[in-house]
């Protein structure tokens, strides 16, 4: 008996009309080259699995959802997807550094002090001093409602409430003092970092 | 002649790289169980059991 093969794309079609056996023809066709692709990028079965999972999940709400119009490029789309995935997995690790206790591990090639040096520390308040100088300035009304969002951290809503006005003029007067003192440090040619 | 000093490679398997069976599953049942339905151009997806 001839055993005739269905082609990606006529499955992709029935499964987006609901025929669920259509999804399960197409992972049994293309998993091990998915599958292989993403551990041949990983090198771990366990974070091969996840990002597997994660790209037939997008698959399958893309699918559903009607939004796939790549007809006849099934594989190359699923590919496409595992390797972005394969990215961000590198870009969350990087950002969360594991460590292993194996080997040299140093703890302060992680750990860095963050305290200002006594140099940086000097920079710092002579900034904080011209700021406060500056922010002086500013016209009265402006400079109550910097005050109390930058250095009381209150919001728009409780400025208003204390000022008496609304929260648009509010929000007017902060968007006026941020401009009005970026002219004064333009104009002065000051640096104010650290 | 150019001598090849290679290993064969007849009668070496590669290891079978491929999913577990329960990932599979799970993206069956998945699949399965996800519904997406559409009102005034707002799209819903839901997770039936």
């Amino acid at each position: 008996m001839k055993t005739v093969l269905i082609d990606d794309a006529t499955l992709v079609r029935n499964y987006i009309q609901g025929d669920e056996k259509s999804l399960s023809m197409l992972i049994a066709r293309h998993k091990q080259r998915i599958y292989s692709f993403i551990y041949s990028k990983v090198y771990d079965r366990d974070i091969s699995e996840d990002v597997f999972q994660d790209t037939f999940i997008k698959v399958i709400r893309t699918l559903k959802r009607g939004k796939y119009n790549e007809e006849g490029k099934f594989l190359p789309w699923v590919m496409r997807i595992a390797h972005n995935l394969v990215i961000d997995h590198f870009r969350r690790n990087n950002r969360m550094p594991k460590f292993d206790n194996t080997g040299e591990f140093s703890i302060f090639s992680v750990l860095s002090d963050s305290s200002l040096n006594a140099e940086k520390q000097m920079v710092r308040d002579q900034v904080n001093i011209d700021v406060k100088r500056i922010i002086e300035e500013l016209p009265e009304d402006q400079k109550e409602v910097l005050k109390m969002r930058i250095y009381q951290e209150m919001s728009f809503k409780e400025i208003s409430e204390r000022t008496g006005v609304s929260i648009n003029t509010a929000l007017g007067r902060m968007r006026y003092a941020l401009i009005n003192l970026r002219k004064v440090i333009e104009k002065n040619n000051m640096i104010l970092t650290n | 002649m150019e001598k090849t000093y290679s290993q064969p490679t007849s009668g070496q398997k590669t290891p079978q790289i491929e999913p577990k069976r329960e990932t599979i599953q799970f993206l069956l049942s998945f699949s399965q169980a996800l519904s997406v339905s559409r009102t005034n151009n707002l799209e819903f997806e839901a997770l039936l059991n």
